[in-house]
């Protein structure tokens, strides 16, 4: 049988030469990946800032609910999702379901907790006197949430990260509502898995060195970004 | 109204639109199978000859028979691939599945480590292979699934006179409630992995252990290069481990939205002359996987 070296120096070759398989799967991935985050962070980088800026009744409640949902199992939103997505479920009659936009939809409530809930903690842990101050400069309240927003854009950048790295890397919503059909929806991590089952490391192994460049360079920007203006 | 809100139905709107787009210039009919169809290769080699002919691109879900009936009961595919006689019959008598044809058979094979431990290679009977397993104690990884594959282990244990363990499965349904007992045979040796084919046999090759498999699967681990197992058939040939394949339209009454149109062509396609050439002539490691069976319209 395939001895781990055989596999490793497979698995290189194949990552070397652009393995149009190896390509195809990084592809579908890094476009889900992408989606779901514009998506959540579109939603979910206002509603943190809403919550972190404004005094409500039952904002504790909605606090402890969003750090709850941060460690979510991938599986139970993938069950969730797939429930409504069904024919025979609510939201059946949208034929989302082993769709790429319906996997996407799923990683969007995956990701919204972290984006929301990151943003939240950082802007809250700005300096509490810049909206005050933008204010009283004779800013509009929409824009006094904007440079708050942007005073904050670190902490909320790393949010986007590590709800970028959360789909890349994650297999449960693209199992059970993708349904890994190949050439559909079949995306790097369902693609390891199926791999695995049939006994061919080499290139399960090739799609686990793309998945860790990928985590590696996302991280690599992030620290440019933050030390360009650090200075 | 926020600006972001625009932004958010935008990217909604662009998100429904590529999803019409790629419905509207090709047309997908989905199909789900078992995991052995697919694991075999067997799908991947005949499924660009049926794209090329009708424009129609298959999209292969593979779940193991009773994973891949309940979608179809569901409504979330067009057409089933599949092999538990019983089970498919049941489907169809529902009012769910139409057009039941036989597509193509192999035969399960008991495989395990070469050396044997349990004595199953000298079993008169797959059942007595079963029983020896049981005595013995022998390490044995069972799909535990609901596969077809895992329907006829099931068969096996009630079969061979060993110590079993009845579980009522109790599953709603259109039509209400449904029972059905599932059993598995006592003792610590005996592993459920709840997954598909090819991990029951990988897995099995890990453990040291037996378990029942379809010869396409076998094959195509056994023989690919390098091998995916060193693990051998112990027992083989006897009437009662013979596999059917069937493929079933789901009745587009009661599932208007489902591609019936398609299923129908991909029905006529694979039993006929041409496919079933293909089926008799894929092989991996020059053993034929699949034996084409598909009868005539009309003459089941």
């Amino acid at each position: 049988m395939e001895t781990f070296a055989d596999a490793l120096r497979n698995a290189l070759h194949l990552v070397v030469t652009l393995d149009p398989g190896v390509r195809e799967y990084a592809g579908r991935s890094l476009l889900i990946a992408s989606a779901a985050t514009v998506v959540a962070s579109v939603l979910g980088i206002p509603v943190g800032v809403l919550i972190a800026e404004h005094r409500f009744r039952g904002r504790r409640a909605v606090v402890v609910i969003l750090n709850t949902l941060l460690g979510i199992p991938t599986v139970v939103v993938g069950l969730v999702v797939y429930s409504f997505l069904s024919r025979s479920g609510p939201l059946g009659g949208s034929g989302l379901l082993f769709t790429v936009p319906g996997i996407v939809v799923g990683e969007v409530l995956l990701i919204l907790p972290i984006v929301t809930a990151f943003t939240l903690s950082a802007v809250a842990r700005t300096d509490r006197d810049v909206r005050k101050t933008t204010l009283a400069l004779g800013a509009s309240g929409h824009q006094a949430l904007w440079t708050v927003a942007v005073e904050s854009r670190f902490g909320v950048l790393a949010a986007v990260i590590a709800a970028y790295g959360r789909v890349v890397s994650e297999v449960g919503v693209a199992m059970i509502v993708g349904g890994n059909a190949d050439h559909f929806t079949r995306t790097m991590t369902t693609a390891i898995v199926v791999n695995v089952d049939m006994g061919r490391t080499a290139l399960a192994l090739a799609l686990g060195m793309v998945l860790l460049a990928v985590s590696l360079s996302i991280n690599v920007v992030f620290q440019l970004l933050q030390g360009e203006t650090e200075e | 109204m926020p600006r972001w809100v625009g932004v958010v139905l935008c990217a909604l709107a662009a998100l429904a639109v590529s999803r019409d787009s790629s419905g509207a210039t090709e047309q997908i009919l989905v199909l789900a199978t078992t995991t052995s169809t697919e694991n075999s290769g067997l799908l991947a080699e005949i499924h660009p000859d049926f794209e090329r002919r009708f424009g129609i691109r298959v999209k292969v879900v593979a779940k193991g028979t009773g994973a891949s009936l309940q979608l179809a009961r569901d409504g979330n595919a067009d057409v089933v691939l599949v092999h538990a006689p019983e089970e498919e019959e049941r489907f169809v008598e529902e009012g769910y599945g139409v057009m039941r044809r036989a597509v193509m058979h192999n035969d399960f094979v008991i495989i395990g480590p070469e050396e044997d431990g349990a004595g199953v290679g000298s079993a008169k009977t797959p059942g007595e292979a079963f029983a020896r397993i049981a005595r013995a104690g022998h390490v044995f990884v069972s799909r535990g699934d609901g596969s077809g594959t895992h329907l006829k282990e099931q068969e096996l244990w009630r079969r061979s006179g060993a110590a079993l363990e009845r579980r009522e499965v109790t599953t709603i349904v259109k039509g209400g409630e449904k029972t059905f007992e599932s059993v598995r045979p006592t003792g610590d040796w005996y592993f459920e992995i709840g997954q598909g084919m090819g991990k029951a046999i990988t897995a099995a090759t890990e453990r040291r252990g037996c378990t029942l498999a379809d010869r396409g699967t076998y094959y195509a681990l056994a023989l690919a290069r390098p091998p995916r197992t060193d693990l051998t058939i112990l027992y083989e040939g006897d009437e009662r481990l013979r596999n059917p394949y069937s493929v079933i339209a789901v009745n587009p009454r009661g599932q208007p939205h489902v591609n019936f149109e398609g299923a129908r062509k991909y029905i006529e396609w694979i039993t006929s002359p041409e496919a079933q050439r293909m089926i008799g002539e894929y092989r991996v490691g020059g053993k034929l996987l699949f034996h084409p069976g598909a009868m005539p319209a009309g003459s089941e």
